[in-house]
Parts: structure tokens; sequence; C-alpha cells
């Protein structure tokens, strides 16, 4: 797990604790609704992931996987509002099929008649459910335990921040090679981006894939490659090389259980990215949410939050704060779905106009503020990208001051800026000079922390003290929120950023469902047991 | 794109118009270069390098920097003279030939011409469900680091996804009283493209007022962005189009066009200062 040496950390900004306490209990006031929100509902997606866990996997003569394929059938017939694992295990039992696969071609063609059981057969289908998912849910601890005697063989990386490089070439067999190089100079992470609207996408895409638009789309054996690449790397290298994807959309419960299965370390997890930047619905977003980071915590996968996205819309000085609110929420939302400390990449992000006076110290107490309020958390630490103009030089003095601001400020995973962001997809030349500049500022000032110790009370001091202050005002203006939901009613009348999101709209509405009185679920069981 | 092509002023005094780059003194010619060749770091790959500058016109090519990057490449800084002269009178830009006008200006300009929000509706039509292109334009994401029509507070943007049927689409333009209708298209099979589109603009003649229809404009991969007269189109747009390229398009369309044909004339004068 990431190593927390930070003694030195701790007390620079001088927080005062009944603020700090406040702020989190806010955030836990805003987030206890939405949670509850979530627990009465089910999702498409939740549901199609407990058959992903079960081992359902494949797709038909279309690219349409069977989960969904299934997942229909049983829709059609008795809804979700029971959940899928009921009627398909009863018919199961019944002896319609022999296995899941066969199950959802029968339903596909049509000659499957689902039923809610009830009696007797209610117990054996939900025994026989909860057979099969959690020998999935095994699978996931299986590889989980693998991960900790690799990392144990290979060990982790002997410096912080960790390096995290982006791969993205929409074809795997290319991204394979570009990750293994990437590893090899130097990368202690490796992020294969996705597929420009995968996120809107209400399926898993099967296979290996060789196109995407701006990305390699996220599936089941494009992950296993991946992940199988790196385990190469790692034996060469000496060092357990982290592999991240991307658990957000509509998909995001089932991309998370395949992330689980195929081991997976890392996963972008935001609670409200999809909801404001995908126009995705709010109340699908926080089910799925909730669901996925089960399983993450269940897997030992670290989240990445997506807070770096609230600057590039929004000026980075005067909305510092919903980086801090957003940071709250996503601890509290990932803390009650069972995440620990160590699995909290919270993000934040270096985009203060450069032409701003005194821009560096305020980053620095930006960094200093989520460093301190989240003392245990591997927080993630993103590149400059709204101000990197195509001349590179500028941009490349900009990414070494963003670096210097990380290692100053002990951050944990460090996104690797590169000099032609916004240019062209970074260069095998660009990212050897990016790593040549992260690897300078390390060995340079990597132990700067120690040193660096802001004047009480001076400018980064008061800064930070600002923008805790600011977030303490915004929560309580979502609280005012009338109705049940304060947080929901907040995101509806555009709180957040410029977007308007009512609850009553967005993509995927279509696909949740309130819970009936019988729901059953035994992934959500198991998991929720453990936690 | 269709635009308009210009040429450098010729009206400057003779000679002025002949320059070579400029290091540290007029007339002297220095360029700087950097690049990667596939091959390890070596007395010969440097040779090499200066090969392809001289190549290039350098001359002399000085190779001021080689560093090995892994056992199979290496990067290259290379200073040097080159003997070309530029002619200014003869250098030929495309322009656009609509303004490119930034987030703010559009919704000024909206604000200002229009006095109320302009409504674009979009979506995919047809089988198509490769939602990529409309959300890129349309998503507050955006792409290629642009922010996309949501972004844009004077814009009221109603996206209807994927797989939208020309009467609900045009249904929904009625209702929205939309002002521009964004259709893409990423599916090419058969001309499935050419069909849907045709398809599109003619439900939009049949059920219009041929002064009332609204801006039809489409975009995707395969697109001809010479063929809008042929589909029925106000716009076609193709690979690569941001959404401040659109957006900026309909401002100049539906705010600064309708207002006054005499400015036409003025648009064409925008350079164009992006490097795509």
């Amino acid at each position: 797990m990431v190593s927390t040496t930070r003694s030195s950390a701790g007390k620079k900004l001088d927080l005062d604790p009944v603020t700090v306490r406040k702020a989190r209990s806010l955030a836990r006031q805003a987030g206890k609704p939405i949670v509850d929100l979530a627990k009465r509902h089910t999702t498409v997606s939740v549901e199609r992931a407990t058959l992903r866990l079960a081992g359902l996997q494949g797709a038909d003569a279309d690219g349409i996987p069977w989960v969904n394929r299934l997942l229909d059938a049983v829709r059609g017939d008795v809804g979700i509002e029971h959940g899928v694992a009921l009627p398909v295990w009863d018919a199961l039992v019944r002896g319609e099929a022999d296995d899941l696969a066969v199950l959802a071609q029968k339903a596909s063609a049509g000659s499957v008649r689902f039923r809610l059981p009830e009696g007797r057969d209610l117990t054996r289908a939900g025994a026989a459910a909860r057979k099969q998912v959690g020998a999935g849910v095994r699978r996931v601890d299986a590889r989980r335990r693998e991960r900790d005697r690799l990392v144990k063989r290979f060990g982790d990386p002997d410096h912080q921040p960790w390096i995290y490089l982006i791969v993205a070439t929409g074809d795997i067999y290319e991204d394979i090679p570009q990750a293994q190089q990437a590893a090899r100079e130097g990368a202690d992470v490796i992020a294969v981006i996705r597929s420009t609207g995968q996120s809107l996408l209400d399926y898993v895409p099967e296979g290996a894939t060789r196109e995407g638009f701006a990305g390699t789309y996220a599936t089941q054996e494009n992950f296993r490659l991946m992940r199988a690449a790196l385990d190469e790397s790692s034996k060469e290298l000496g060092r357990y090389v982290r592999l991240t994807n991307y658990a957000s959309g509509l998909c995001m419960p089932e991309i998370a259980s395949l992330g689980g299965l195929e081991r997976l370390d890392m996963m972008l997890n935001d609670s409200m990215y999809g909801i404001l930047f995908r126009d995705i619905n709010p109340i699908r977003t926080f089910v799925d949410q909730r669901f996925s980071r089960q399983v993450h915590a269940r897997a030992g996968i670290i989240i990445n939050t997506g807070e770096d996205n609230y600057l590039t819309t929004a000026d980075a000085v005067e909305a510092a704060h919903t980086v801090t609110v957003s940071q709250l929420l996503n601890e509290y939302f990932a803390k009650e779905a069972g995440l620990e400390n160590w699995q909290l990449g919270l993000g934040h992000a270096f985009e203060i106009n450069p032409e701003v006076p005194d821009s560096f110290r305020m980053e620095l107490a930006h960094a200093l503020l989520a460093r301190e309020l989240f003392p245990d958390a591997p927080l993630k630490w993103m590149p400059p990208t709204r101000h990197m103009s195509g001349d590179v030089f500028r941009g490349y003095m900009l990414d070494a001051f963003f670096n210097l601001a990380g290692v100053m400020t002990g951050q944990s995973i460090l996104l690797v800026g590169m000099m032609t962001e916004a240019v062209v997809t970074p260069w095998l030349s660009d990212r050897d000079l990016a790593l040549q500049n992260v690897r300078y500022v390390m060995n340079a000032a990597g132990n700067l922390h120690e040193d660096f110790r802001p004047v009480p009370d001076g400018f980064i001091v008061q800064r930070a003290r600002q923008v805790l202050g600011e977030s303490i005002e915004l929560l309580e203006r979502i609280m005012e929120h009338e109705g049940k939901h304060g947080l929901l009613e907040a995101i509806a009348d555009g709180t957040f950023g410029l977007m308007k999101r009512p609850s009553d709209a967005g993509r995927g509405l279509d696909g949740v469902a309130k819970k009936a009185s019988g729901y059953y679920n035994p992934a959500s069981e198991i998991l929720e047991a453990k936690a | 794109m269709s635009g308009v092509v210009s040429t450098g002023s010729t009206t400057r005094e003779e000679g002025a118009h002949i320059l070579r780059p400029y290091g540290d003194t007029t007339g002297d010619g220095m360029v700087q270069l950097s690049f990667t060749l596939p091959m390890a770091n070596s007395k010969v790959a440097e040779g090499a390098a200066a090969q392809l500058a001289n190549k290039m016109g350098m001359d002399p090519a000085l190779v001021v920097h080689a560093k090995a990057m892994g056992p199979d490449f290496t990067f290259f800084v290379v200073y040097g003279r080159v003997n070309h002269l530029v002619d200014t009178s003869k250098v030929q830009v495309v322009e656009r030939d609509y303004p490119l006008l930034t987030p703010k200006e559009v919704n000024l300009a909206i604000r200002k011409g229009l006095r109320r929000r302009l409504v674009v509706v979009g979506g995919c039509i047809g089988t198509d469900a490769h939602t990529v292109g409309i959300d890129a334009i349309l998503n507050i994401k955006g792409f290629a680091g642009e922010k996309g029509l949501e972004y844009y507070r004077e814009l009221k943007v109603v996206n209807l996804g994927a797989q939208v049927s020309v009467p609900q689409l045009v249904e929904r333009a009625r209702a929205e009283k939309a002002d521009a209708i964004l259709v893409s298209q990423v599916v090419t099979q058969r001309d499935a493209h050419i069909l849907n589109t045709k398809e599109m603009s003619a439900a939009f003649r049949e059920s219009y007022p041929r002064d009332k229809q609204p801006l039809l404009i489409v975009g995707g991969p395969r697109f001809d962005e010479t063929m809008a007269g042929e589909l029925g189109v106000d716009r076609v747009f193709a690979r690569g189009t941001t959404p401040g390229e659109v957006a900026s398009y309909v401002v100049d369309q539906l705010v600064t066009k309708r207002r006054g044909r005499a400015a036409t004339g003025s648009a064409a004068s925008t350079t164009d200062e992006r490097a795509s």
C-alpha cells in the first residue's frame, strides 16, 4: 500500500481541528440522505455487475454482452425492482438451462419465461445465487491476495510521489508495448485512457479491441492483456507496476467488477463527475457509485477522484473550495462504501492562471490544504492543462513548478505533465523529457518538504484557511436547500460548476428502479457484510 | 472547411516581403529543431541527425544535444543556418469564412444580437449509436481542450443522444423552437450517413416554411465538407472539428449574418491562429 512517510507533514498549516471536524460533519450530513437514497434503488448496471461477478461473460453476434441480453429479458418479464438474482437462479434451479451462458442465449431467443419465485423456490433460488456470486467475490479476493504477494515480491516504488503515466492509442496491442516502455522509463502507474464516449455506452464492449477514439475501450479482455503485460514488466524491473482504468459512466459497477476480477490496481471513480460533466442521471450515478466502491473496497483497489475537472471549467482560484468540498464528499461516500484511507486517491490540480500574482504560493496553499485535511490518503496531483498554450518551452517550465509543488507538499501520486499538452498526443521524446523533469525535481528537491514550513499566519496559511472557510460556507449552502436531499437539490440548481442537473433527468434514468420489498442482491449482501 | 483563400499584402515596399529567420543578427537565418531517430545513440546517430538537418536545408547544422531514450531511440537538438528566403507576398492561407470566437464572445454576441438564448437541438439519427461526435461537441466535457456547447451560458442545448428518429428530431426541434440542429453520423455502412442526412433535411424542408427552417448542421468523420448542398444542409463539419468552431459558425449564421449582410466581407479577414 502507499507508504505514509509524511512525518514532517501534518501541522504546517495549523488548521483549526474544530473547523476541520465541522467540515467533515457537514459533508456527512450532505451525503447521508444520498446514501439512503442509493440504498433504496438499484440500476441495470448494478444488476449486470452481479451477473458478471457470477461469471457470465461474452457477447452475442451483434456484440451485445450476454449480461445485457439476460438482464433485458428478466426486466421484460418481471422488472428489476426485485433484483436479477432471484428470477435468474430460479430459472436455473428449475432446469431451464445448465448455466448462465445458455440461459442468457435462451432468454434472448425468447424461450425462457422468468418469474419471481416464492416459498421454497425462493429459498433455493437465493441460495444458488449466493453460492455462485460468492464464488465470484472469492475470485476477486484471490486477485487481491495475488497483488499483495506480487507487491511483496517485487516491491513498491522507492520514492514518493508515485509516477503516473498515460497511454492512449486506441489499440490494445499498441498500448501494451507503449505501457511497457513507459514502465521502463520510470512509470510506477500506467493508466489506459478510455475511448471517448465509452462512459455513455450502457454496455461494456467485449474482447480485445483495436480501434477507439482518443483512447482504448475498457473491456475485460483488454484489462487481462494489459495486466499480464505489466506483470512481465514488474518482473523485469523489480518493482510492481500498477494499472489504472476508469470505473465511471453508465457501466461503473460492471467495470469495477471487471477491474476486481482482472486485478486492476487503481480506478478513476468520482462521486459526481458523471452527473456534472456527462449529464448522467444523479440517482443512477449515486447508486452505481456506491456499488462500485463496495467492489473496489473488497478488491483492494485505490480509487482516483476527479476534482481536477472542476478546475478545467471554473477558475482555479475562485473555485478552489469546490475541490475541497468534492474531496470531503468523495471521502464520505468512499468510507461509507467500505474504502479505507489508503484507498482514497483524492484528486486536485495545478491549474491556476500563471499570470496571476503569487499563483505558485496559492498552488502550495491548496495542495497543502488537501494534504493536511487527508493525511493518510494517497492524493493524486494533476498537472496543468488549461494554461498549456502550445508554447512547449513555457509548458515545460510550468510542469517543473507543478512537480516542485508536488514534492514540497508531499503528494502521493503524480500524473506526469506533458509539455505538448493540447498540441499532440505525447511523443516518445515528450514523455522522456517529462520524466527527466520529474526526476530532476525529485532528485534536487525531493526532501524539501522537510525544510518547507510556511510562516505562521503568512500568505500560504491564510489562503488555506480561506479556502477551508469557503468550503464550509458551500457545504452550509448545500444543506440549506429545500427538500429531503440537499445535495441532490444543489446539483439540480447548478451549485457545482455551471451545470444544472435535476434528479429526474439525465442519461441512464430509465435504468434506475426503486427496490421492491423482496429485493435481493447476493453481491450487495456479501460486500456489505464485509464492510 | 469551405473558406476564403487570401494572400499576403503586396502593397509593401519591394524587398520588405523577403525575410530570413532571425537568430541574433539580421539575415543570419538561424533556426532550431528537435526530433527523434529510431536508432541507438552513437557517433553514427549524431552524423545521421546532421545529415537530416542538412537535407532539410540547415547548413551548417550543429547537433548540440543527443540523448539516448532507451536502447533504440535517440533525441536530438540541432541549431543551424538555413538559406531559404521567405516571400510574404506569396503566402497563401486558407481563412475560415466566419470568425472564430471565444465562449465569452459567443455569449456576448447572442445576448446582444438575439436578446434570448439560442437553442441547439442535437442527436445521432438512424440506428447510429455512436454519440462520440455529438457528445464531443455538446457535452460540457468537450473535445481537444475546448468545452462543449453546454458550457456556453447563452446556448440552450438539447442533446437527444443516440438512435433518434427523424420525426422525433423534427418534433423536438419544433417544441424547443430550435435555432440550429446538430446531427452526428459516425456509422457509414452502405452510405447510411448520406441517406440519413438527406432524409433529415427533407423532413425539415417539409415541416417548416423556407425562411423559418432552423440551421441544419451535420458532422462526422466520413463526411466531405463540400457536400452541404447535395445533402440539403447548411454546413458539413468533418473530423477534428471543435465545439468552438461550431459555436462560432452558429453565431455567424444566426446572429451576425442575420443582422446585416454588410458584414460578410469583414469576417474573412480574421486569421485562424490555431495550429490544426
